[in-house]
């Protein structure tokens, strides 16, 4: 393997926990009786309902659209009723509309099949991917279709497939990349055809060989000629995936503060992404499942799970054999970035990467205590900014003048707070500086 | 219905904390100590053991008065109170850490605002403080390393009749010649030291085991290079330039060697709180103690000056990191919004 790729400032090394699922194939979940559908799965408008309650629907059939604004259209997992519009309980935003669906076990299962994809033009294929629902659903939930319409001035010359990976315990895109190498790649070259361009680069940790040798073969097996696609190992680093960062890795771009990465060139997917933009295209199938890694001390059995978009995290651990007494927390996503809930009763959507069941060992509730200026996080922000500032400047009553500290750059990595020796709740300060500062 | 605790991500955190980095520089602290017993004799335990406790015991007293939580499991008190028994004199009055102690705790870092808010280094400040009340004591108590491992010689009055002057003080009233006259020739001189057979005071003679202790500091991440490397670099350049009879005849490494120049650069300078966190920063933060420290050797009314360097550096520690502020990722377009 010739040297590992990374980015040069900041960063963190957290104890990786991958080991409890890596090795276990994705299983699919039985479908349950009941799924719960945020209309609003995606960055910008909600879904505005295109049924109503008592209506009878089929899978796979549109049941939200977003009338105008940025978004997509969101379809019915299961086949069954429409028994509810009402409000789920959401892990950022509190309360937020959905739609509640009995499943009808006895309806017939829609089937797929290959289309040639390859005859259709760049905006009809583009077209797939918004008709299809796709959003980034390897967490920040934009939708895929807005970034493959670069501004006419920013060309865009790189595609970047981002299989890093890089929070703890996560490994749903790990065995997507596994399981769906070749149908990652052939999402690949949608996403070329659509973009316009040939070169792409799939950015893998490098904890996961086996995804990087099923990757490479396929690249081997499925790239056509003119078609530059190759497979990048980065080294293991936290946030190797964050988006500015893999783009610097990868080409030694930088993005500018607030700026998209099109600004140089790039355009970055997910590789969970791609297969669904792959599954969109290819075979016509709507975004309304996903690979969702359950782990944690907190869990009975962990696994790699695939579910319906809706299904409630209570479904998931009753078909799991339950909690252990250990549980302490309930994390939707990654430990560095993720969201932790209060409560079971809270659906999938399509941008849950991972529900942790974390026990009182595996995370830390040491109370905090006043910053020492040990200045070690200044050293871990990937991105320069001066968090030991902005927690300073907020229990000081003046979260309002944090912005010269960088807080509207931050994307909330976590790497400050996680490295924090006095366990100062740093991005939580950064967040309040956020609301409170003029940008 | 059972609601799970939540808070705001990363939900892991490093296993690093506040408490082991403190009882860690504690360890580092240890062996000079130790070693102190056989250069001036086991008094240096009772003044060290006298002034951890009435730290501990102030700190507790200042966070109860301020009703603040009490800390001093963290070990902070404790890194003050070796600190300040490190830098007095080995010949004082056993209970004289004591006061000290008051001004370092109560009035240097509680008044101050407690820990992560004081402008000074606590220990530097009490011993400053020291200075200014028992002038005497604290300039004149030096005692000569023991011949023989007799650590009980001075132990009593025994002290009084045998106290000395430091190295740095020969050499500023009498000259290098003096110098090697008391202290052994050159070579001798450098490892004695460096093992630490020297006056001085009583955590600073040391200098091998001081540097092994920051090194291991420096190694596990606790310290960066950046502050040690410029200080001592400042004081052994303008030694060389400035401190002989003519320009570039000074002895550069003689001037690391003495006085607190090295506890000073690895154990002092280094303190979170009260020194820089930019890496640029705490470059110049370093060369201003090192050429401070020179100046007060050279031309001051002290033959030692590290102490009040680095006391007139920490105040300016703000105001660096305000000048060189970390490297942005990469700017917006357009210029700075």
């Amino acid at each position: 393997m010739t040297s590992l790729l990374t980015f040069p400032k900041g960063g963190v090394h957290p104890s990786e926990r991958k080991t409890a699922t890596a090795g276990l194939a994705v299983e699919t979940m039985p479908v349950p009786d009941e799924l719960e559908l945020i209309l609003g799965q995606h960055i910008g408008a909600p879904c505005a309902p295109t049924v109503a309650v008592k209506d009878e629907v089929r899978e796979g059939m549109v049941i939200g659209e977003v009338a105008k604004g940025l978004g997509v259209p969101l379809h019915a997992p299961v086949s069954g009723a429409v028994t509810a519009l009402g409000q789920s309980a959401h892990p950022m935003r509190v309360s937020v509309p959905s739609l509640t669906i009995k499943t009808d076990h006895a309806a017939p299962t829609p089937q797929y099949q290959a289309l040639a994809w390859e005859d259709l033009d760049r905006d009809q294929l583009r077209q797939k991917v918004h008709d299809a629902g796709i959003i980034g659903i390897g967490g920040a939930g934009f939708p895929a279709h807005v970034k493959l319409n670069p501004p006419p001035d920013n060309p865009v010359d790189t595609l970047i497939l981002n299989g890093a990976e890089c929070e703890p315990y996560l490994t749903a895109d790990h065995r997507q990349m596994l399981e769906h190498s070749r149908e990652i790649v052939e999402g690949a070259r949608i996403l070329l055809k659509i973009l316009g361009i040939n070169t792409c680069h799939i950015g893998i940790e490098a904890n996961k060989p086996d995804a990087i040798a099923a990757m490479s073969a396929a690249v081997v097996a499925g790239a056509k000629p003119g078609e530059n696609i190759a497979v990048r190992p980065l080294k293991v680093k936290y946030p190797q995936g964050s988006e500015k960062q893999l783009i610097q890795a990868i080409t030694g771009r930088k993005v500018p503060a607030f700026a998209l990465p099109s600004a140089v060139g790039a355009v970055v997917h997910n590789v969970s992404t791609t297969k669904a933009i792959y599954d969109a295209v290819a075979l016509g199938k709507p975004l309304t499942e996903k690979i969702v890694t359950i782990s944690g001390q907190g869990i009975k059995r962990p696994a790699n799970l695939l579910v319906k978009v809706g299904t409630r995290v209570s479904d998931i651990v009753a078909y799991l054999g339950g909690t252990t007494p250990q549980l302490a927390k309930i994390v939707m996503g990654g430990p560095m970035m993720g969201f932790a809930v209060s409560t079971l009763d809270i659906p999938i959507t399509k941008t849950t990467s991972s529900v942790l069941f974390l026990a009182e060992g595996e995370i830390d509730s040491t109370p905090h205590s006043p910053c020492i200026r040990c200045g070690w996080c200044l050293e871990a922000c990937p991105l320069g900014l001066e968090p030991k500032e902005v927690g300073i400047y907020v229990e000081a009553g003046r979260p309002q003048d944090t912005g010269p500290f960088g807080v509207f750059e931050c994307f909330e990595c976590g790497c400050c707070a996680y490295v924090c020796p006095a366990k100062r709740p740093l991005v939580q300060f950064i967040r309040l500086g956020k609301m409170k500062a003029k940008r | 219905m059972k609601l799970w605790q939540v808070s705001v991500s990363p939900h892991v955190r490093s296993p690093e904390s506040v408490a082991k980095i403190m009882w860690t520089v504690v360890a580092c602290l240890l062996p000079p100590l130790v070693m102190s017993v056989f250069i001036f004799g086991i008094q240096t335990l009772i003044i060290a053991a006298v002034s951890v406790a009435s730290c501990v015991l102030m700190e507790a007293i200042s966070q109860k008065s301020l009703g603040r939580p009490v800390t001093i499991k963290d070990g902070s008190a404790v890194i003050t109170g070796l600190l300040l028994a490190f830098v007095i004199p080995p010949g004082v009055p056993w209970l004289l850490p004591a006061l000290g102690a008051v001004m370092a705790i109560y009035i240097g870092k509680h008044l101050l605002g407690g820990i992560g808010f004081n402008i000074f280094n606590p220990a530097l400040l009490a011993r400053a403080f020291l200075v200014a009340t028992f002038p005497v004591a604290m300039t004149s108590a030096w005692l000569p390393p023991l011949a023989d491992t007799a650590i009980f010689a001075y132990l009593g009055s025994a002290a009084d009749a045998v106290s000395t002057a430091t190295p740095l003080a020969v050499l500023k009233e009498q000259g290098m010649a003096a110098m090697v006259e008391q202290f052994g020739p050159l070579p001798n001189l450098y490892t004695n030291f460096l093992l630490g057979f020297r006056p001085g005071s009583i955590g600073e003679t040391s200098g091998l085991l001081i540097i092994l202790g920051g090194l291991f500091l420096i190694y596990r991440g606790y310290i960066s290079w950046h502050i040690p490397v410029s200080l001592l670099g400042t004081i052994a350049l303008l030694t060389w330039i400035f401190g002989g009879e003519t320009l570039m005849s000074g002895d550069p490494l003689l001037a690391i060697l003495s006085g607190g120049a090295l506890l000073g650069a690895f154990f002092m300078a280094t303190d979170y709180v009260t020194s820089p966190t930019g890496r640029t920063a705490q470059l110049i933060f370093g060369a201003g103690i090192g050429a401070l420290t020179v100046l007060i050797r050279l031309k001051g009314g002290y033959p030692e000056g590290i102490c009040y360097a680095i006391l007139l550096m920490n105040p300016l520690s703000t105001v660096l990191d305000n000048w060189f502020k970390p490297k942005r990722f990469a700017p917006p377009l357009g210029g700075a919004k």
